[in-house]
């Protein structure tokens, strides 16, 4: 295990006590990259090696997985995550304008992060409230019917 | 009209509690059912007809019953629902899953029980958060009165039950690709056969079914076959249907109605019709992968069979209105944009059939597009037709893209003669 843990003791204990549901350790592998990205926000090269110890894969079998998630973050993200839906129905009731809006406000583009890092701004597929389009997710707040005026509001909410 | 799987679902979004839910007979169906035999309970969801609500309409009992039963079946058999709902345009479960999880719960350990399952999931999509939370609580009430572990509800059968939530991949949708999602893999598709029936998750016998086929369940053993049947207005399949629309309705939702209502029942009444300034132009009858349906089209029955007549599929039953100040091309290069990304990579024709899609509607689109591209395109939904292709994912991608193309080569046509979008 590398000299710098980077994956806290209450993550391991976390990660330690899904073994006993199943049969092989790496079958809690997406589970454990939940829970290292709960503790420190994103997954570090340095957590996947050590992940790669403690479930007994080789840390390219874990990037495998963690790479092909979309919201496992491979790279740090921000203090808040933005999660503007870009599918058909947010198409059809003009995402695009909201995504020119955030984009005017914070001056960053889809995948980039803002550089207080307060925020970063990403694309996501479908999140199944087409009824209430054009629609979006901050953290873990879905937000609703956006229109750019809601937008100013909403983010005001997370510093 | 009855609505069975919708109509205890509260008016102010609040959840169904255990205790609420077992006043409106929630529970009865599983003790009903512990008192039968596990057979008795796959004849009766056989005869119901009832048919997957994920998409394919496979009948359920039919698939039950390749599982291996009896002394020397292999164990743990695993039960698994299949609450991902990343198909864009769909949102149906996302109401039963926030509503009434107990209904889910229990239709759940009826169905894990006709098959003699030991190890049930719950298959959640990472973006419903608070279907998350009412889920993982709804389960704690379910163990904390006995209805999961060791002999549950007085019996002798005992099931356990855990909910996994997804990292987000539209590809753990189907269903092989998610049993590797469910062992902490890549959520790649498995070869068929072996069906998940015989070798499912970790190699045992495993049932992966729809959330809201498994809302059915109960409603089935309580009330009973005939009157299930009688739900339907379709010789399709038993049953309710939850059907949608979204688009430029004046009032999309979710509905619960008779299987085999008419697409324009669905979008002219229960939607209330076009928002005003927009008119009809087409619809996708079932979700992103499925052929648009025109105005011809509209008097189609929403069920399996009629859908597949007119071209389309009923998929998920949740409606995509295109309307005529929408770009049909823009609408289509969003869709293969999104199945482009979603391709998990494991096969050749889709992971690099996808992307080159996706770039020529996008060269078409912003008036980039040459008229030989129209063929590249015809090309492309053949190149990724099914048989071709390790999955589902590339064909249903080629719906809406072979049915625009037939419905709305004009428009494409427009965009490279003008080297514009029109409706820019």
């Amino acid at each position: 295990m590398a000299e710098t843990k980077v994956i806290p003791d209450q993550a391991i204990k976390e990660i330690t006590e899904l073994f006993h549901h199943v049969p092989k350790k790496s079958a809690t592998c997406i589970e454990a990259l939940k829970i290292v990205q709960n503790h420190n926000r994103w997954v570090s090269d340095d957590a996947v090696k050590e992940l790669a110890t403690l479930l007994e894969m080789s840390p390219d079998e874990i990037d495998g997985v963690a790479t092909f998630y979309n919201i496992i973050f491979r790279q740090p993200v921000g203090r808040h995550v933005i999660h503007l839906c870009n599918s058909v129905s947010c198409y059809i009731l003009g995402y695009e304008k909201i995504e020119d809006h955030i984009k005017n406000k914070l001056k960053i583009g889809f995948g980039e992060t803002t550089p207080d890092k307060r925020f970063t701004f990403l694309p996501i597929p479908c999140l199944g409230t087409c009824d209430h389009a054009p629609a979006m997710i901050i953290d873990e707040d879905l937000y609703r019917d956006l229109t750019p005026q809601k937008i100013d509001d909403i983010l005001e909410r997370y510093q | 009209m009855e609505r069975p799987l919708t109509e205890h679902i509260k008016n102010d979004g609040s959840v169904l509690s255990l205790k609420e839910y077992e006043a409106a007979g929630g529970y009865q169906a599983l003790r009903k059912a512990l008192k039968m035999t596990p057979q008795e309970v796959m004849q009766m969801v056989k005869d119901s007809n009832l048919r997957g609500r994920g998409g394919a309409g496979f009948p359920t009992g039919m698939k039950w019953s390749f599982v291996p039963m009896g002394d020397h079946a292999p164990h743990p058999k695993y039960i698994v629902a299949n609450g991902d709902e990343m198909e864009p345009g769909t949102f149906k479960d996302r109401v039963l899953l926030e509503g009434n999880p107990h209904q889910l719960i229990e239709g759940m350990i009826i169905s894990a029980y006709a098959i003699q399952a030991d190890i049930s999931y719950i298959f959640l999509r990472w973006a419903y958060h608070e279907a998350a939370k009412r889920v993982k609580n709804a389960i704690q009430e379910a163990y904390g009165a006995g209805y999961l572990g060791k002999k549950i509800a007085g019996s002798d059968y005992s099931v356990e039950m855990h909910l996994h939530t997804s990292v987000g991949r539209y590809m753990c949708g189907e269903e092989t690709a998610l049993l590797n999602a469910l062992e902490g893999k890549r959520a790649n598709p498995r070869s068929k056969p072996p069906f998940p029936q015989v070798s499912g998750l970790f190699g045992k016998p495993t049932i992966v079914n729809n959330v809201e086929t498994f809302s059915n369940i109960a409603h089935i053993i309580d009330k009973g076959v005939e009157w299930y049947k009688a739900l339907s207005k379709s010789p399709d399949g038993g049953g309710t249907k939850l059907y949608g629309v979204s688009g430029h309705v004046k009032k999309p939702a979710i509905w619960e109605l008779p299987l085999g209502v008419s697409l324009r029942e669905l979008i002219e009444e229960h939607a209330g019709g076009m928002m005003d300034g927009y008119k009809f132009r087409a619809a996708l009858p079932g979700g992103a992968s499925t052929d648009f349906l025109t105005e011809e089209h509209l008097d189609v029955a929403m069920d399996f069979t009629n859908t597949m007549k007119a071209g389309s599929r009923m998929g998920t039953g949740t409606v995509i209105v295109l309307d005529d100040k929408t770009c049909p091309v823009g609408m289509v290069f969003n869709l293969e944009k999104f199945f482009a990304q979603e391709s998990c990579g494991w096969c050749t024709p889709c992971r690099e059939g996808l992307p080159w899609t996706a770039k020529i509607l996008d060269a078409i689109e912003h008036g980039r597009g040459m008229m030989n591209q129209l063929d590249i395109l015809s090309f492309e939904t053949v190149y990724m037709a099914p048989g071709n292709t390790f999955c589902a994912l590339a064909p249903g991608a080629m719906e809406p893209l072979q049915s625009a193309l037939k419905y709305f080569r004009e428009d494409f046509e427009r965009h490279i003669k003008e080297h514009k979008c029109p409706w820019d």
